[in-house]
């Protein structure tokens, strides 16, 4: 299983020397990374070349890194039945930039592209239908965004005097409250807040 | 003289019975032919992955038996894979059997569902109050390991919650004698069914290469002559040690998947009966206290005990950093996990691959060109639960 892996990202690496950033095997699964630029390309040497044969689009699923400078980062995972292997394919962009759509080489990716655009905000270039799918009719934000509340800004409910379901914000009775849990003999993270603070400080 | 025509948009759901919950699906139709279908899905979207986002790996189980909750088993399977490929646990060889026979517990449950209630789009009433019937035996099994019918909660990683009682096993094992017979009543009121076949044969047909673009597993897929399933070709726990079969459709319409999932149930009585025949005595979850929680009279007198515990179901327990992806082949299809660990106990992303909504998404392309009255037989065939596809 392993071996196989390795030749493969061997092949790829050679094949594709001038896109692959990097390319790792962990947990006994590949993951290479490509510069957003050269997804088409790379998807389509993936689906057509005849050692990789990944003929099939499992997911795409996007991760919110906001302290990073390239905040997003979409993961792209692949299956070949015939030589049974699976691929994770990474790309990392900014905040602001368009992604080139796959629907053209896996019709399938159009609504995981909805979906990633409806939870992160990300555009896709030539998509067919680029609107929301998850979220409720005229929903604003993205939610999945580590800068989204919890708790979401409006709540629903059906109101009695106007006899039909209003929008207002979140009213709740006690904040969400998240707990520090970590091992205190290890620094909890406000005490390694303080001391951030305390090194900053005396920097200045 | 040119017949000028106009199609019509019609509304189907979300409070429609054969919708099989919250599908609103708006259809464009020429006359009574579909020509345009466009769901609108994520009326039951709960945000799971970003629930999950907050919460340690122990209270983020309980959200996969609200995915799918016809199966709930299966769902957890996936999570606590994904927790243990990236801790590195070793599951002791009781808990995998165990896994194994409610996973497929699971399956017949679903498909028992599926089959009936697709008969009953169709006009078929009887096979659902029969496999009901049927369904409601094997959820006492389930409250029986678990202590609830529907949402478990009972796998964890490094194994299952608790061990199952010994009556349990015997009772498994007479339904599975008892079962196949009530897979021949079902078969007999449907299979050679003039009115089903009508209904079914050559409605949504898929061919091989149209299921893999639209990223098709499970029955789907396998309705279409792929062979392909993960028990077989990417096993996980004991199932390489199992025999059964994988049924494969031919003409990849309603009714070869339909009968696929027949097929599947056999397959699955034959896979919990070889189970419960090996099934090894010993530990149900890891020994490895950093990751379950201690006996209850251990915390009694242990000091340790008592502090594992209290970290446990306080901070949870820390997963090293990395990510993987695990996929089981659940009722439906492949429902896979990719779950990225930052280091602390929390997972910082969990991203959830549900079959039904590759499925689902098809469904325009599936049904162009039908008749109205095929939407709810190929609705039906896809097998959507709508806890997965909105999540």
């Amino acid at each position: 299983m392993i071996s196989k892996l390795q030749n493969l990202e061997k092949l790829i690496n050679s094949e594709l020397s001038s896109k692959v950033q990097s390319s790792s095997i962990n947990n006994e699964e590949l993951l290479i990374e490509i510069n957003e630029k050269d997804l088409i390309d790379t998807v389509q040497f993936l689906k057509l070349n005849e050692s990789c044969k990944f003929k099939q689009l499992i997911d795409i699923a996007g991760v919110d890194y906001p302290e990073n400078e390239k905040r997003f980062e979409l993961i792209y995972l692949f299956l070949s039945h015939e030589n049974n292997t699976r691929i994770k394919l990474l790309i990392k962009f900014e905040i602001n930039q368009t992604i080139d759509s796959i629907t053209k080489i896996f019709p399938s990716a159009n609504w995981m592209e909805r979906e990633v655009f409806d939870m992160y905000g990300i555009k896709f270039k030539n998509h067919p239908d680029l609107r929301r799918i998850l979220t409720d009719y005229g929903f604003k934000g993205h939610p999945l965004r580590k800068d989204f509340p919890l708790t979401g800004f409006n709540e629903v409910r059906y109101s009695e005097k106007d006899k039909k379901v209003i929008y207002e914000p979140v009213k709740l009775e006690q904040n969400y409250r998240n707990f520090d849990f970590e091992s205190p003999w290890e620094g909890t993270n406000y005490i390694k807040e303080v001391k951030d603070i305390n090194k900053d400080g005396k920097k200045n | 003289m040119v017949k000028k025509t106009k199609s019509l948009s019609l509304n189907f759901g979300p409070q429609h019975p054969a919708a099989h919950g919250v599908l609103r699906l708006i259809l464009q139709l020429d006359g009574e032919v579909v020509e345009k279908a466009d769901p609108h899905i994520g009326l039951l979207h709960r945000g799971t992955e970003k629930l999950i986002e907050q919460k340690t790996y122990t209270q983020a189980l309980p959200y996969f038996d609200r995915l799918d909750y016809v199966a709930p088993m299966n769902q957890e399977h996936a999570f606590a894979l994904a927790a243990e490929k990236l801790l590195n646990v070793e599951v002791p060889i009781r808990a995998k059997y165990i896994r194994v026979i409610f996973c497929e517990i699971g399956r017949i449950l679903s498909h028992i569902l599926n089959v009936t209630t697709q008969a009953l789009d169709v006009g078929a009433l009887t096979p659902s109050l029969w496999g009901f019937e049927e369904r409601e035996t094997l959820m006492t099994f389930y409250e029986r390991a678990s202590g609830s019918r529907l949402h478990a909660n009972y796998f964890r990683t490094g194994g299952v919650h608790k061990d199952i009682p010994l009556k349990l096993v015997e009772d498994i094992e007479k339904f599975c004698q008892s079962f196949p017979k009530i897979i021949d009543d079902l078969e007999g009121l449907l299979t050679d069914n003039r009115i089903f076949k009508q209904r079914n044969v050559e409605i949504g047909i898929v061919s091989k290469q149209e299921a893999l673009d639209h990223s098709f597993s499970g029955v789907m897929l396998r309705g279409s002559g792929v062979p392909w399933d993960l028990r077989r070709s990417q096993p996980y726990e004991i199932y390489k040690d199992l025999d059964f079969k994988i049924p494969i459709g031919k003409n990849g319409d309603c009714y070869d998947r339909y009968l696929c999932r027949i097929e599947e149930m056999r397959e699955s009585v034959k896979i919990i009966l070889q189970c419960i025949n090996k099934l090894p005595k010993g530990p149900v979850k890891s020994i490895d206290n950093k990751i379950s929680p201690p006996n209850r009279d251990e915390i009694k007198e242990s000091m340790e005990a008592l502090i594992h515990h209290f970290k446990l179901f306080t901070e949870g327990y820390r997963v090293p950093k990395g990510n993987v992806y695990t996929a089981v082949e659940a009722p439906k299809g492949e429902f896979g996990v990719y779950l990225i660990s930052d280091g602390s106990s929390k997972p910082y992303r969990c991203k959830i691959r549900a079959p039904g909504f590759s499925h689902l998404q098809a469904m325009d392309y599936l049904i162009r060109g039908h008749m109205l009255a095929d939407v709810p037989a190929v609705l039906g065939s896809l097998d959507i639960v709508f806890g997965e596809v909105d999540r």
